[in-house]
């Protein structure tokens, strides 16, 4: 399972390919549905695609890029440093699959567009820890169970690695009782501060139950 | 999504001049709604420009005891600011219970004043809608409005405000300063800031083509007890079916915002003068006039019930 690279067709491929067939079945429904709607809206008039050179500095590294401007910094890394472990899920910014932890925040990489962070510090799980050598909070993961497909997995443990940043930098959430004091490590500061981060799974508790132990706090 | 050219700004009466050089184009901060309805080619600019080199990202006191926060503030650097914890606390709670903190990173003070409705039929571009497309009709109206207004709609639109940050800026009777691609500045008080949707609900808010937000003044405090409260279908991460922002003073007496009613963020002149004689007289004043359907009429005794709550929690400080 180390390298899928020789294999003919790998899983994302097929998924590519799958994504693709599907478009273009549900294509004549969504065109019969416009033609029954309302006259097309004045188009503006948009430029044909433009390309840009942005270098982010990915886990360290800086790589430079050649982009289209509508590349988002989730499709940047996938699709063009070929980093898949920042998954896409809905695209949309609802779910947390895409979190990466850009200049020390963790952020929505895939509302954010490729080209505005030039020159950013970029943190994928790929650069939290590596098999053989896990962050803290992947062994945690681990440990705890705290996935089922794993299919988030790498937007939780960003996205869990910096919860535990910003409550020790005394930022508050919704759940802080006491806004002027600095907030607690609790169970309920941390379930407040991961709802960013959804599991179809449901593997909820074993997530906070890992959360918990790296911070310090009984589940 | 549209194709699109890009440049960053580095000052704001620069952006201003390339807004009017580049008709049909964005200021883009944050992005997080911007580039969600530009996927969806809601928006189509086909210019963005970048302002988050403008550094209009500070938070600073103003001469009679307020603060200017800058329009490239992140919200959670307004919500963890500790004068605006201290001093309008109200703030910090609507900008607390909004969104993800993975948002909350992105998203700028300006942004947040600017989103967009989140009305199911604006999203699903095979259906008209009056704020998507002019003229094409409304399918809200006669659809499923659950999440729609009661206040302040028209035959043209019912979609609601989806910012918890606006609501209590509107409480707050913040100004918005900007400035425009001739140089010139102005503040808009936030109470003339947002439009009702009337028969244009697409123009939403008084800024000007290519005029820009560079800062957001509060007045001095108001002291007293702070309160935001957001009713929603989840406990977190959930727009609001409805949300009462409340500043009760110890006599009594007080303001009070809506969200989650209107196109904007609802105040009332009257409902803050209700406010020493209770709930029921406030929210009487807050909802006079209302239209309900059977689907969100929940909402009017649901804005009672929730400012009954923050009155008796004002109570006991």
């Amino acid at each position: 399972m180390d390298d899928l690279s020789d294999m003919k067709l790998s899983r994302r491929d097929l998924l590519i390919t799958g994504a693709a067939a599907a478009t273009s079945a549900a294509i004549p429904g969504a065109a019969l549905a416009q033609a029954s709607a309302q006259p097309a809206p004045p188009q503006p008039l948009n430029p044909p695609p433009a390309m840009v050179k942005t270098t982010l500095r990915v886990n360290g590294q800086a790589r430079e890029l050649t982009v289209d401007t509508r590349t988002t910094l989730l499709d940047a890394l996938r699709e063009h440093l070929k980093m898949s472990g920042t998954k896409k899920g809905c695209d949309q910014g609802q779910c947390g699959a895409c979190t990466v932890i850009v200049n020390g925040r963790r952020i929505n990489s895939c509302l954010s567009l490729a080209v505005m962070h030039d020159g950013d510090e970029v943190t994928t799980i790929e650069g939290l820890g590596r098999p053989g050598n896990l962050h803290p909070m992947q062994a945690a993961f681990v440990k705890h169970d705290g996935y089922q497909c794993g299919y988030c997995t790498p937007g939780q443990i960003c996205s869990a690695v910096s919860v535990l940043e910003e409550i020790r930098a005394g930022i508050p959430s919704h759940v802080s009782a006491d806004l002027n004091a600095k907030p607690l490590l609790s169970v309920d500061e941390i379930r407040e501060r991961m709802s960013g981060n959804l599991c179809r799974c449901g593997a909820y508790s074993n997530i906070l139950e890992a959360i918990s132990e790296v911070g310090g706090v009984k589940a | 999504m549209k194709a699109f050219t890009y440049e960053r700004a580095r000052t704001p009466a620069e952006a201003a001049a390339a807004a009017e050089r580049h008709p049909g184009s964005r200021f883009i901060a944050g992005g997080t709604n911007l580039l969600d309805l530009m996927k969806l080619e809601i928006e189509a600019p086909p210019h963005l420009i970048d302002v988050n080199g403008l550094k209009l990202d500070k938070i600073e006191p103003v001469e009679d005891g307020g603060l200017r926060i800058g329009a490239l503030v992140r919200n959670t650097d307004l919500a963890s600011d500790p004068r605006v914890r201290r001093d309008y606390a109200v703030l910090a709670r609507a900008l607390l219970a909004g969104a993800s903190a993975q948002l909350r990173n992105k998203a700028t003070t300006a942004g947040n004043l600017l989103q967009r409705t989140r009305c199911p039929y604006f999203y699903d571009t095979n259906l008209p809608c009056n704020k998507r497309v002019p003229g094409s009709g409304c399918s809200a109206i006669g659809g499923y409005t659950r999440n729609h207004a009661i206040v302040g709609a028209s035959d043209a639109c019912i979609a609601t405000h989806p910012s918890d940050m606006a609501v209590a800026m509107q409480l707050l009777d913040a100004g918005v300063e900007t400035v425009r691609a001739n140089g010139s500045t102005r503040v808009i008080p936030i109470a003339d800031f947002y439009r009702l949707p009337g028969n244009t609900p697409h123009i939403e808010n008084t800024l000007v083509s290519g005029e820009l937000i560079t800062s957001v003044v509060l007045p001095r405090p108001l002291g007293g007890y702070h309160a935001y409260r957001k009713v929603r279908d989840r406990a977190s991460y959930a727009f609001a079916l409805v949300s009462v922002a409340a500043v009760v003073q110890a006599d009594g007496s007080g303001r009070v915002a809506l969200g989650g009613v209107a196109h904007k963020p609802w105040r009332v002149a009257a409902a803050d003068g209700a406010m020493p004689r209770g709930a029921g007289a406030t929210s009487d004043a807050l909802l006079a006039g209302a239209r309900t359907t059977s689907e969100n009429a929940y909402k009017v005794p649901l804005v009672r019930r929730t400012l009954e709550s923050v009155l008796v929690d004002a109570k006991k400080g």
